[in-house]
């Protein structure tokens, strides 16, 4: 008569388990299997090896300051231009798909399935060589990149824009149309800032995968003041015959992406306690 | 005097302050206002009470053109909205409204919330509509409170707000659609507090509502609507108190006692 309540009922007393005593194995038998694999990691690597291979102190200490003043500046630089650029074309999209003009919602819808739909590397392929070669023009890198980088980046963020925008209470209209506001005037300064607000943690995401997405920019053929991360590290590895560079040019990315995902997470709980 | 010759009185100079004559509201095939005529002169109080679907607050939304009418001619401080030719956000600038949900901006401030249209519609400076804005929390009593965002305040307080934001465009008349039936009880008398100091004032006002001794007290015209139509008005005392029609009475009776009401119909 120790635990009567927890014994299941039609099943032999003596056999089996209380819930908590189930829940206690299950939690140690998953201990134990990621000490066991811990354990074969342990003793099967080579550690000297691998210590060479991604961790050699003296190559991670030659890539610096270069991968922060060179790789690490060009990346942020190329996804906030690209992000800058996708983001005031997103809100473009996402305004044309509302419009009452069926031709504008036609050429949005079109615009956001094409660039949805191919890889961001033919992208920059098409910026890159396409475009000059076609219209024999030569774009700047910069430009280049901002273009590539944004053009596809508005695809994702007009969608979620335009959901923001239509998350907006229908009565926040009326109560600005009423106090004379033009439907322009209206949609400026009191839908599109409660939107954004709305959008924001997406948006956020959105600039994660734009930051990953930079070093797409390779294709372009870069200069050694022009190479961001990715390509940096990639040069590196090459000089050094070390995966050290592409570590640090990992955790270099980690240094932008986690505390953009800690950003969002923030603003997420923001709005739900609004809400 | 009766109220009637007292309204026109009062509009005589001028055109009166609202004039809605064969208003007709359809939503796809449902006929939601079935030919409405009704004047508000200047100055007058009028409340509009009915049962719920009977189309109030659609006659309130016509009058400022949140919806378009099927048909009809509407004419507000003698601009006529129905004119497909009107600048109807010029004309709304003089049309104060109140929401029964407020529809306050939650990304502005109190202060801001009633700034933003006197500097983007009105051009107002800065600091002449925060003058206005702050006489206008002032008039609502909510001096305290104008750096409060909506969320941080209660419901009623919202609504003074709300009401303080109508203000500060200066309005000729006001719409009040059930501006107490989202608040608590007892912050409701405050509301109302503000509506009869605003009626004192002399304020042209037309009130959606379900309050029963504002409209006694307050109003100068009470119109009893049914199934999209005006089915009585007159003054207070005649319309609540002593009701002609059938369907008018039925409906007080709900109102003012719904327990009695809910024994009478079984
Ligand atoms: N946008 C709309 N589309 C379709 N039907 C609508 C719309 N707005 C209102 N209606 C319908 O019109 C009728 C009248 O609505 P209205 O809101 O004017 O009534 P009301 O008298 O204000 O009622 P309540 O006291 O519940 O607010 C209702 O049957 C409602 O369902
Ligand atoms: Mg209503």
């Amino acid at each position: 008569m120790k635990e009567p309540d927890t014994v299941p009922a039609g099943k032999p007393a003596g056999r089996s388990l209380t819930r908590r005593q189930r829940a206690k194995l299950v939690r140690g038998a998953q201990y134990g299997v990621l000490l066991a694999a811990a354990a074969a990691v342990g003793l099967l690597a080579d550690w000297g090896e691998v210590k060479d291979a991604f961790f050699n102190l003296d190559v991670a200490g030659d890539q610096f300051p270069d991968v922060i003043t060179t790789a690490l500046v060009n990346t942020v630089t190329y996804t906030a231009l690209g992000f800058a650029f996708g983001l005031g074309l997103g809100l473009l999209l996402a305004l044309m798909k509302l419009s009452s003009v069926a031709p504008n919602r036609w050429l949005a819808t079109a615009y956001i399935e094409l660039f949805r739909g191919v890889p961001a590397l033919l992208v920059f392929i098409a910026l890159g060589y396409g475009v000059p070669l076609a219209f024999q023009v030569n774009i700047n890198l910069l430009v280049t990149t901002m273009l590539a980088l944004g053009l596809v980046g508005a695809a994702y963020m007009a969608e979620t824009i335009r959901a923001g925008i239509q998350a907006v209470p229908k009565g926040q209209v009326e109560a600005a149309r009423s106090l004379g506001m033009s439907q322009t005037r209206a949609m400026i300064t009191i839908v599109i800032p409660q939107a954004f607000r709305i959008v924001l943690p997406p948006l956020t995401n959105e600039l994660i995968l734009l930051t990953k997405d930079s070093s797409l920019v390779y294709v372009l053929g870069l200069t050694v003041d022009e190479q961001e991360l990715t390509k940096f590290g990639r040069d590196a590895l090459n000089d050094n015959l070390s995966l050290t560079p592409i570590l640090v040019a990992g955790l270099c990315y980690l240094i932008i992406t986690i505390p953009l995902g800690q950003l969002v997470r923030r603003l997420e709980a923001k709005a739900a306690k609004a809400r | 005097m009766s109220t009637l010759d007292k309204a026109a009185d009062k509009a005589a100079p001028q055109a009166p302050a609202i004039s809605v004559e064969g208003l007709h509201k359809s939503f796809g095939d449902l006929e939601v206002l079935g030919g409405i005529d009704l004047t508000v002169g200047r100055g007058e109080v009028v409340c509009v009470i009915g049962p719920s679907g009977s189309g109030k607050s659609t006659l309130l939304r016509c009058v400022n053109m949140l919806e378009e009418p099927s048909a009809g001619r509407i004419s507000v401080a003698g601009a006529e909205v129905t004119d497909p030719d009107v600048d109807i956000d010029r004309v709304r600038r003089r049309i104060g409204m109140v929401f029964q949900s407020f529809n306050l901006f939650p990304h502005l401030t109190a202060l801001d919330n009633l700034t933003i249209a006197q500097r983007r519609v009105l051009r107002r400076s800065r600091s002449e509509a925060e003058k206005v804005a702050r006489a206008n929390l002032v008039r609502v009593g909510l001096t305290d409170k104008e750096k409060s965002y909506p969320a941080q305040l209660s419901g009623g307080q919202q609504q003074r707000v709300a009401i303080a934001r109508a203000l500060s465009m200066e309005p000729e008349l006001m719409l009040f659609d059930e501006p107490t039936s989202a608040l608590d009880p007892e912050l409701v008398g405050d509301v109302l507090a503000v509506m009869r100091h605003l009626a004192d004032e002399g304020m042209t006002m037309l009130v959606v509502t379900h309050e029963m001794s504002f409209a006694r007290e307050v109003a100068d015209r009470v119109v009893f609507m049914d199934e999209g139509a005006i089915v009585e008005e007159g003054a207070p005392e005649q319309v609540i108190g002593n009701p002609q029609h059938r369907r008018t009475r039925t409906f007080l009776a709900r109102v003012l006692d719904p327990a009695a009401a809910e024994v009478a119909e079984l």
